[in-house]
């Protein structure tokens, strides 16, 4: 298994039934394809859909039936369909339980960024801050670092997406909860130490005594 | 009224300076017949485009862009559009990003009368410089205004000779709110039917904010 499935795997276990849920594009968008059996819930998408469903078949695309990436989806039975106003209204109004996403850089105080490198071409925030301000819940699924950087920090030095909003990060090596205290390591995957995801991780993770390992 | 023409005729009503608020996220929505005619039968220039991602590498769009006649750009995410993020690399200022419901409810409020809004979305970020903030019970919010063009572009399934249009799908995004707040908006649609053959309860957006309708050429 691959750190993608698995960290799609473990984040498909936050979803409750009934939730509504906004996936990101890239990793997050894997959580859809592992959601546990007796759960059943709603993706919304921001440009206008609520109950939307996989990729559409080849000679099956309808042009009029796009996911946020661009790409053609089918939709759900229950399925709507409105504008970007009322889309955004639901985001911002906290009618989204969960909205996972993915980020450059996550801090101890919750803070993302997710939308913009400095000196490097900007392609925007799209839905991203509304999104992570608006939802219940704010769930970031990523790779621990990126080739060989920290990504988990004491302080983002990237643009903020939005301040003190992400509650949990999920990544290969484990599981955290960004507390009032800061980050804690609730959880670690098989075949990493504590010293190992400290290491990768450039905030001060606090360790519980009773950490879990997870089992996929 | 009679509000059918051609799509020439009808962007033909562009000025010089004018604000164009374009319908469409990526290609969905995307009235690109309307795009083609300002591509190839116009020549204003010193354009503001208004569009959530300015359209793709797909787009007539980006042909309109390569001619120089677009200065500026209020969008959200121009990813897909690689003349959008030149711009922004030359010239910072021709284009301002809004986080995405920021820009819809901005032209929701364009064309609803309301001047401006406060949002919890972009406090603490880039989004809040120079605008104003403040408090509501214990979160603070920043001042958004509206947002208007002189022109809109957009893209129906069906329309009637009224103009009322159906938006199927995930068609509407943009397109349904930026036909309520421009001066004059124009709608392409994929089929265009008799008055009264349009069902009522279809309705995406109502005839009178409709001045103009073109067949699209892409259907």
């Amino acid at each position: 298994m691959d750190n993608k499935e698995f960290i799609a795997r473990r984040v498909a276990r936050e979803l409750k039934d009934g939730d509504v849920v906004n996936l990101g594009i890239g990793l997050p968008t894997l959580v859809a394809n592992y959601v546990p059996d007796g759960v059943s819930i709603t993706l919304q998408a921001e440009h206008g859909i609520l109950g939307a469903g996989g990729a559409a078949k080849p000679g099956e695309e309808d042009s009029e039936i796009i996911n946020a990436g661009g790409f053609h989806i089918t939709v759900l039975p229950g399925a709507s369909f409105f504008d970007s106003a009322t889309s955004f209204g639901i985001i911002r109004g906290g009618h989204v339980d969960v909205t996972i996403l993915g980020a450059l850089q996550v801090d101890a105080r919750g803070n993302i960024a997710n939308w913009m490198v400095p000196g490097k071409r900007v392609p925007g925030m799209g839905g991203a801050m509304d999104l992570v301000v608006g939802a219940k819940e704010v769930i970031v699924a990523m790779e621990h670092t990126v080739k060989g950087s920290h990504k988990i920090m004491k302080e983002c030095s990237y643009p903020l997406t939005a301040v003190g909003v992400v509650k949990k990060i999920i990544t290969e090596m484990g599981v955290m909860d960004i507390t009032k205290d800061g980050i804690v390591l609730t959880e670690i995957a098989r075949g990493f130490t504590v010293e190992d995801v400290q290491s990768a991780t450039d905030a001060t993770l606090i360790i519980p005594d009773n950490i879990i390992i997870i089992e996929i | 009224m009679e509000k059918l023409t051609h799509a020439a005729n009808a962007v033909s009503v562009l000025k010089d300076g004018d604000v164009l608020l374009v319908g469409g996220f990526m290609m969905a929505g995307s009235p690109e017949t309307l795009i083609k005619a300002l591509l190839e039968t116009s020549e204003v220039k010193n354009l503001t485009v208004v569009s959530n991602d300015t359209g793709t590498t797909d787009s007539n769009m980006i042909k309109v862009m390569k001619q120089g006649r677009v200065v500026k750009v209020h969008g959200s995410y121009i990813g897909s559009n690689p003349m959008t993020g030149q711009m922004l690399i030359d010239d910072a200022d021709s284009v301002t990003l809004y986080p995405q419901g920021t820009l819809a409810e901005k032209l929701r409020c364009g064309g609803a009368g309301i001047a401006g809004f406060y949002t919890p979305v972009g406090v603490g970020t880039i989004i809040e410089n120079g605008k104003e903030k403040r408090t509501f019970g214990d979160r603070e919010f920043l001042l958004e205004t509206a947002l208007r063009g002189n022109v809109a572009f957009v893209k129906a399934t069906v329309a009637d000779k009224f103009g009322n249009c159906y938006m199927r799908g995930s068609t509407k995004n943009f397109g349904a709110i930026m036909a309520r707040a421009a001066d004059f908006v124009i709608a392409e649609a994929k089929k265009i039917v008799e008055i009264g053959e349009l069902d009522p309860e279809l309705v995406t957006i109502p005839g009178i904010f409709i001045d103009a309708l073109v067949q699209s050429e892409d259907i």
